[in-house]
């Protein structure tokens, strides 16, 4: 069972996505679970086929328990991939060494205590990921009939009582609460704040809208979320995790970006390499990112992998975030509305839209003048929004 | 295309965006995001909405005439039946 945030605990397989022998790569989709945070999509991590489903759909378990083996190319039978540790934060972990050879490698096994199966109740298990040994047959010698694997898997879907929304609601809530209580009992926040003139971004903005087709256009938040994801690399130790005691550089810049969503509560999955994408498809996977979010069908990297966190309450008329770190991240750059205000620039003041830009960060890692610098950071690039 | 035929359609695509909102009960002049939760991301994927239920370009500078319910039909009425 993956852990898909700091604030995840267990989680209820919903659905497997493969079954015993289907080839698997990395980032396929393998299973759904359902968390507090809706149901996710479960990718893996390795590559290889798919020998045994651990879990059947509706059991509820801790995060770490194994879900299913895989087998690499070499035959060798391997603890899954799909245990998932939280891949970008968890190094020391996510190398679990592969199990040594095991008998449940394909070697024959013994005769005796190989249960009497038909093929065609063979087949029907691994379709509903049945585990055989543990079906009692009531066929003729103790053989396993189809009706027996039918009911083992009708069985092993009972337990599966779809959450009410008001159940996932509370559960959200009381997710929430421990990752926000961690951070406040565990993160020495500092706080600052910058005014940053937006006149010449939204300028732009508007002229490249004008010349877009519906489906292509901009959203502001996509211009905030590509400069601090480049920001981070003036500003490294803005991004990344504390772990263990020690400040850990997040691989690739993945922006978490704050979604509320309509039944209340928030998730913050994450952009992938918000650094590297063009303005366009940073676009595109934002608005796909964001409508996943509400509508479900985020992917467990998404949860796990946000290096830095982006929030953006300025629609909701806030002035300035106070924001409140999430752990195991070190950072969190909030962005209140955009109000137009007189401003001074050379000797003359003119009226111009304005937005307060918020840094929260973690003491341990950095200090407020490097802080400063990342919001300047930020600042400098929305001057120069056709570079974005 | 009527104007109930686009009402009809508007309230639609509004409906898949905010399905959590009483559509019956929005005041058609008064802002749609005066009245429901919606944010830009919202906006945009029912102005991305419009755009494929009705086949109908819609320029940016005129979102702004796609505020009110009203303004949704009128507009949309214009430009659909100017295309046919």
């Amino acid at each position: 069972m993956p852990s898909l945030g700091a604030d995840m605990e267990a989680g209820t397989l919903v659905e497997w996505r493969v079954k015993p022998g289907d080839s698997v790569k990395r980032g396929d989709i393998v299973a759904l679970v359902e968390t507090e945070k809706g149901v996710i999509e479960v990718e893996i991590f390795e590559e290889g086929i798919v020998e045994t489903l651990l879990v059947k759909p509706g059991a509820k378990l801790p995060v770490g328990t194994p879900l299913a083996t895989i087998r690499d190319e070499a035959q060798i039978a391997q603890p899954a991939a799909v245990i998932a540790e939280k891949p970008a934060e968890a190094t020391g972990k996510a190398s679990a060494p592969p199990a040594p050879p095991v008998e449940r490698a394909p070697v024959s096994p013994a005769p005796s205590k190989r249960p009497h199966i038909s093929p065609l109740a063979r087949r029907r298990a691994e379709e509903l990921g049945v585990d055989i040994a543990a079906v009692e047959g009531t066929g003729g010698n103790g053989s396993i009939t189809i009706a027996d694997i039918d009911r083992a898997a009708s069985k092993a879907v009972q337990p599966k009582s779809p959450a009410t929304a008001a159940e996932r609601q509370a559960g959200l809530r009381k997710a929430i609460a421990a990752a926000m209580a961690r951070s406040k009992r565990e993160i020495p926040h500092y706080y600052l704040g910058a005014e940053i003139d937006l006149s010449r971004a939204l300028a732009w903005l508007a002229a490249e809208n004008l010349k877009r087709p519906v489906t292509n256009r901009l959203l502001y938040s996509a211009l905030l979320i590509r400069a601090v994801a480049l920001a981070i690399h003036d500003v490294p130790e803005m991004n990344g995790f504390w772990i263990d005691g020690a400040f850990k550089p997040g691989q690739g810049v993945h922006v978490g970006v704050a979604v509320s969503l309509r039944q209340g509560g928030l998730v913050a999955p994450a952009l992938h390499d918000a650094d590297k994408k063009s303005l366009d498809e940073l676009m595109r996977d934002m608005l796909d990112l964001v409508n996943r979010a509400r509508a479900g069908g985020l992917r467990s990297s998404e949860m796990s992998d946000p290096t830095i966190t982006v929030t953006n309450l300025g629609e909701q008329g806030v002035e300035t975030v106070f924001g409140v770190i999430y752990p195991p991240q070190v950072a969190l750059v909030g962005f209140g509305r955009i109000a137009e205000r007189p401003w001074a620039s050379q000797g003359t003041i003119s009226a111009r839209p304005v937005i307060s830009a918020s840094l929260a960060a973690d003491h341990r890692v950095s200090d407020g003048h490097r802080g400063g610098r990342f919001l300047a950071a930020i600042d400098r690039l929305l001057q120069e929004p056709e570079k974005l | 295309m009527t104007e109930a035929e686009i009402k009809a359609v508007v309230l639609r695509v509004l409906g898949a965006i905010a399905p959590e909102a009483d559509l019956a009960a929005l005041d058609p002049r008064i802002s749609l995001r005066d009245q429901l939760d919606v944010d830009s991301v919202d906006f945009l994927n029912f102005i991305i909405g419009l755009h494929k239920e009705l086949g109908v370009d819609i320029p940016d500078a005129d979102v702004p005439k796609l505020a009110t319910i009203s303004g949704c039909v009128a507009y949309l009425a214009s430009r659909v039946n100017k295309q046919r």
